[in-house]
């Protein structure tokens, strides 16, 4: 049965659907969906093949989509998603990711809540929130907001969260304690700029097949770890520049990852000198490859944010990432060459790939 | 256990029924939401409370913890600004207006 690449992109302006054969040679655009939802975050379960997006509106607040007809309808809940009454007030979800039979939201302020009844109802996972670190929170420029949520594949018990100017937490007992996971990364903005939480993760993403090997781009480098976070080696030798948002990891090496490096926290944050170029490694970060055939070579001053990358699970890997200022490119190769697939989408805030057959 | 009522609830006033006029974005996030309809209560609050026993997840799109009217969603009852206590008489008509702006 013939493939069909789906990408799901979330905007400003709602949700876009995209679509393509295997070839991912050219594509057609359909949407809005999510009633013109401001979405911050697409995920795909492959375990029921829901779609999940997850956003804030500035009138209508929080709230999370589920569709199960690959984004032709879609019904949105936030039942139980608040701090109650003496809490603050949500003002958007950031992530949705599923797994072990619930979904999980990141919101903003930074908190996590869970679902097991497929998105309809939530609960606040009070675990995190009770971290003896939270009156120290504070929130970067993004926010206070927690935008990365990063399941064990197998151990229902274990899950890594990111949350910006705050740091990377695990949870080994299912999300009754949470331990920080940041040494070795660098807080630059602070007076100690190793603290144990205060670092700024922008992206944490996982090694195919090695739940330990986690990535991270962080505003201050990029880095690895190959125990779970207890230890992060910094691998922003080779880049551009040591900022930038989005992480992906290949779905079937553990040493191949891409990211998107932008100049600088002070600088703009665009691309370096106006040059579009996504960045990999094909050696777990000990060094990097510039792609940047068929990108914008001028004049390109670019932005991606956190979830605006994504990549499907076809050999080779189709790499996808799209710009705060509604451009979105793909690469049908792992980033060797790419090509613009719509250049006119509301500001993208999130991209998802799924292939599914027929 | 006694019943629990919702704070903007008055418990000893018969409820009237009002004309509720939602807004297009509202109809398009709840499935089966007309943009005009009756409905029974005594505040906007409990009007509200009605709405969402028929359509599920209107109180969560247009109150916040608290509960309040979310910042940016306008009510008003025959004209008048409300609020989730603002006693609503027979035959009134409520606007639920999201706020402007641009962008």
């Amino acid at each position: 049965m013939a493939e069909r690449v789906l990408l799901f992109v979330g905007t400003k302006k709602g949700a876009f659907i995209l679509e393509s054969g295997r070839d991912r040679a050219s594509w057609s655009v359909r949407g809005p969906a999510c009633a013109g939802y401001p979405i911050h975050d697409i995920s795909h379960d492959p375990a029921t093949g829901a779609l999940f997006a997850g956003g804030g509106s500035p009138w209508y607040g929080p709230t999370v989509f589920r569709s199960d007809d690959l984004g032709l309808t879609w019904i949105q809940s936030s039942d139980g998603l608040t701090y109650g009454e003496a809490g603050p007030k949500i003002t958007a979800v950031w992530n949705v990711t599923a797994a072990h039979d619930a979904v999980y939201a990141g919101v903003g302020p930074a908190g996590l809540f869970r679902s097991e009844d497929g998105g309809r109802a939530w609960t606040h996972v009070l675990g995190l929130t009770n971290h003896p670190s939270r009156p120290t929170w504070q929130p970067g420029a993004g926010g206070l907001i927690l935008h990365t949520i990063l399941p064990h594949p197998t151990d229902p018990a274990r899950m890594w969260v990111g949350i910006s100017a705050v740091g990377t937490f695990e949870t080994r007992d299912g999300g009754l304690n949470w331990e920080p996971r940041n040494h070795g990364v660098r807080a630059d903005f602070m007076p100690d700029p190793h603290p144990e939480t205060g670092q700024c993760v922008h992206k944490l993403v996982m090694a195919a097949g090695e739940p330990d090997h986690l990535y991270q781009q962080n505003h201050c480098g990029v880095y690895r770890t190959l125990d779970g976070g207890r230890e992060w080696q910094e691998i922003t030798a080779g880049l551009p520049s040591q900022f930038g948002f989005p992480m992906v990891s290949h779905p079937r090496d553990p040493r191949t990852a891409w990211t998107i490096p932008l100049n600088g926290d002070d600088q703009g944050r665009y691309m370096p000198d106006g040059h579009t170029a996504v960045w990999r490694t094909h050696d777990g970060g000990d060094s990097w490859i510039r792609g940047d055939t068929g990108l914008p070579h001028e004049h390109a001053y670019l932005s991606v944010l956190r979830e605006a990358m994504a990549r499907d699970v076809l050999e080779p890997v189709g790499v996808y990432f799209g710009t705060s200022t509604g451009q979105l490119f793909g690469s049908p190769d792992g980033g060797a060459n790419w090509s613009a697939i719509a250049a006119t989408l509301p500001p993208i805030w999130s991209v998802e790939a799924v292939v599914v057959d027929g | 256990m006694a019943e629990q009522v919702p704070c903007w609830s008055t418990p000893h006033v018969p409820p009237a029924t009002a004309t509720v006029i939602l807004p297009r974005s509202l109809a398009a996030l709840v499935p089966g939401v007309p943009r005009r309809t009756t409905v029974e209560g005594t505040t906007v609050g409990e009007l509200i409370a009605a709405l969402d026993g028929r359509w599920p997840g209107i109180t969560d799109r247009l109150c916040d913890a608290g509960p309040t009217i979310r910042q940016h969603i306008n009510v008003f009852v025959d004209g008048e600004r409300a609020t989730l206590r603002t006693a609503v008489g027979p035959g009134a008509t409520v606007h639920v207006i999201p706020a402007i702006a641009g962008g």
